[in-house]
């Protein structure tokens, strides 16, 4: 009897928990007002991160701060290691979180049934960059966290080693210079990250480089059946990968390779370069010997221009069902404008207008290196090539046709690259032909 | 309350709560599957269209969904070496041996320790330079090391080789359960007949556990058909290590097509089901 008696007080107390738990978040049930900052917000907010790294950390002191200006606002995180595919997963239900970064893979015309919306796109773009990515109706969606650069991260003491003190400018001295490193040096000249996969997605973003266009990426492509064809960015893109695989200028073994000592091995000069993003920078330099040694260059590329594309980050959005919107938008406003994630932790540029280019940029002041936005889809297109991508599998930002490259570049595969490009392009024609017919 | 009356209430108490899991876990997502599977349903949408057979029909008429079954045949012919071991382990530790709990215990932890940690265990195995060479270095066989993973020919022997190792012990514990029942008298008489342990093997011991064998190759070769764990955590399915429900997987959750992953899900359940029934037909023959 005497355990049957402590397990109704259990049920009884979570009862009464729950009961006030319910209370409590009812109480602070204010409407979304934004503009009307006067009434200071307050409440509990969570907030969704993909810092794993960071969480227990470097956002601990932010709440600090954040709570010096908002005293009333509790701040809780939850930091989830595969973002992209848990958030989605959640977002089936309307427990997640109130404030998140938008999932990138969520299309266009979905982003209102799940987030608020933080203004009108007039008046927001007077004070920030990069909202054309959430712009649904003339409202924006979600504030960019930094906004990326994406190039080649390189080791400058390897390429000093192999002869090359200016980093190389087209394709074939590109190609060169991973030969001349091969040959001298002991490092790996191109490190592809075939194995955790995700980091060959880095390449889809240096496609504006390549063309040497900032309408190609959403303007033109969408528009095009010859997407993949030689001669097109694709192609002239991916041929770079293809060709360092072939001619033995990637790792030993892709099959085995390993982020983490990835990093290491670029900041000790065991590797020579690796395509990734501006986010990337940081991370590289906190575990070099000679921080000095990792620098940026842009993607190589024939083209006139050399453009290197910036791009927007994860964006920082308020669900839809929030409790405490005032609360949220607080904090989305703190962390963008005050926290100074954008240029520290998040490695890039700040959204906000007119903020500062950061310190590894300044080398390119004053050269033909240009770094721009790319130019956003017209109206009707918006989100085309997404479900062109989707409806064909071909996954321009998904590691799949990047690995098959690889492959067959190492000869595991019977297929040329001709053979891969073209098949990407007759799934991409016939799913331009087939979406287009629908819209 | 009368005992009938008692007996009725304490069934339906101690089955309600399984029944209800069973219902709610099991049973209605099955349901909504098949129901997905006739949608255009991107997995996160709060609308959907329903788009009949298009689904199937895609599938049916796309090959690249269905040439990743040539993966499951090495997965498939592993599953006979796996049931060969773990039945000449069964009835060797089913003998007087000395430290037989020990073994047991051994064959049997693969199968206790998670998925993942098996993959990644594995991954550092089939490193080069890694456990496995290593091993054969010491060994002096180094004319036998490879390149696991990335020779195309070899990967998918490594990956079932894992599977081998990480599902034998299950194998093992059933067919050691069976060979105990059997009654200890039999094996005595046999001994007074001058049997030796190879008649006993193939006289008593066989003929006794050959419903469990058959349980056991059902199990193993559905699946075989619907290997997943190792090679996803392993490879991703690349280099040729393609499943098809590591494909199911991609095209749901990479490509958001839940509706026509749901249609894979169908006709991956419609396989095993067949596979099941014509095994059972044929076991039936034997009669």
């Amino acid at each position: 009897m005497k355990t049957s008696k402590s397990i109704l007080g259990l049920v009884a107390l979570t009862l009464t928990a729950s009961l006030f738990a319910g209370c409590s978040s009812k109480e602070s049930d204010t409407p979304a007002a934004p503009g009307a900052a006067d009434s200071t917000p307050k409440g509990e907010i969570t907030v969704i991160t993909q810092r794993t790294d960071i969480v227990d950390t470097v956002f601990q002191d932010y709440a600090k701060k954040f709570n010096e200006k908002y005293p009333d606002i509790q701040v809780n995180f939850e930091a989830l290691a595969n973002y992209e595919d848990q958030i989605k997963i959640r977002m089936n239900t309307s427990d997640y979180g109130d404030v998140l970064l938008l999932p990138t893979s969520i299309p266009l015309a979905d982003t209102p049934t799940f987030f608020e919306p933080l203004g009108s796109m007039e008046e927001m773009s007077k004070q920030y960059d990069g909202l054309e990515e959430r712009e649904v109706d003339g409202k924006a969606y979600g504030l960019p966290i930094t906004i990326n650069y994406s190039g080649v991260i390189y080791n400058k003491s390897v390429f000093d080693k192999a002869g090359y003190s200016e980093p190389p400018k087209t394709i074939e001295e590109f190609m060169q210079a991973l030969q001349a490193i091969k040959d001298k040096t002991d490092a790996v000249p191109l490190y592809t990250n075939y194995a955790a996969g995700w980091p060959l997605t880095q390449w889809e973003a240096v496609l504006t480089t390549v063309a040497g266009d900032k309408e190609y990426v959403n303007v033109k492509q969408p528009s095009t059946d010859d997407n993949f064809v030689p001669g097109a960015p694709h192609y002239d893109l991916y041929k770079v990968m293809y060709d360092a695989a072939k001619n033995g200028l990637i790792e030993e073994d892709p099959t085995t390779t390993d982020w983490e000592s990835s990093k290491a091995d670029l900041a000790n000069g065991k590797i020579g370069t690796m395509v990734l993003g501006s986010w990337a920078i940081g991370q590289i330099k906190a575990i070099a010997p000679n921080p000095d040694d990792i620098a940026f260059m842009p993607f190589p590329t024939n083209a006139k221009e050399r453009i290197v594309p910036l791009a927007d980050d994860y964006t920082l959005g308020i669900n839809v069902n929030s409790e405490n919107k005032e609360a949220a938008r607080a904090w989305v406003d703190w962390f963008i404008n005050e926290s100074g994630y954008p240029t520290t932790e998040g490695g890039g540029i700040s959204p906000v207008k007119g903020a500062e280019l950061p310190e590894i940029l300044k080398q390119f002041e004053g050269t033909d290196v240009k770094f721009e936005t790319q130019t956003p889809a017209e109206e009707k297109q918006k989100g085309l090539v997404d479900k062109i991508d989707k409806d064909a599998e071909i996954g321009l930002w998904q590691p799949d046709f990047k690995k098959i490259i690889i492959e067959a570049g190492i000869g595991n595969r019977p297929e040329s690259y001709d053979d891969i490009m073209k098949g990407l392009n007759d799934a991409w024609v016939k799913s331009r032909a087939k979406v287009g017919a629908a819209e | 309350m009368s005992y009938r009356n008692q007996r009725i209430l304490i069934i339906l108490s101690f089955t309600i709560i399984p029944i209800a899991l069973l219902f709610v876990f099991a049973y209605l997502p099955v349901v909504n599957m098949f129901r997905y599977s006739f949608t255009d349903w991107n997995g996160y949408s709060k609308t959907f269209e329903y788009v009949g057979f298009e689904n199937y029909k895609s599938i049916f008429t796309d090959p690249k969904y269905f040439s990743v079954f040539k993966v499951s045949l090495y997965y498939f012919f592993a599953t006979f070496a796996q049931m060969g071991l773990a039945l000449y382990f069964a009835t060797i530790l089913s003998f007087k041996v000395k430290g037989k709990n020990f073994f047991k215990g051994i064959l049997f932890f693969p199968y206790l320790l998670n998925g993942v940690a098996i993959g990644f265990i594995f991954l550092f195995f089939f490193k080069p330079d890694g456990t496995f060479d290593t091993v054969l270095q010491a060994l002096g066989l180094d004319f036998l090391i490879q390149k696991w993973l990335l020779n195309p020919h070899i990967i998918n022997v490594s990956l079932a080789g894992a599977s081998v190792w990480r599902y034998m012990g299950f194998n093992f514990i059933v067919f050691l359960g069976a060979i105990s029942s059997i009654s200890k008298d039999i094996y005595e008489a046999s001994d007074i007949d001058g049997a030796n342990r190879w008649h006993q093997f193939r006289h008593i011991i066989l003929p006794s556990i050959k419903r469990i064998v058959q349980l056991n190759i059902i199990l193993s070769i559905s699946g075989a058909i619907s290997a997943f764990d190792i090679p996803y955590i392993m490879t991703g399915g690349s280099n040729g290590s393609n499943t098809f429900v590591i494909q199911t997987v991609d095209v749901a959750f990479k490509y958001g097509k839940v509706g026509l992953a749901s249609a894979m899900a169908v006709v991956l359940l419609f396989i095993v089901v067949t596979v099941t029934l014509i095994q059972q037909f044929f076991v039936k023959e034997d009669k």
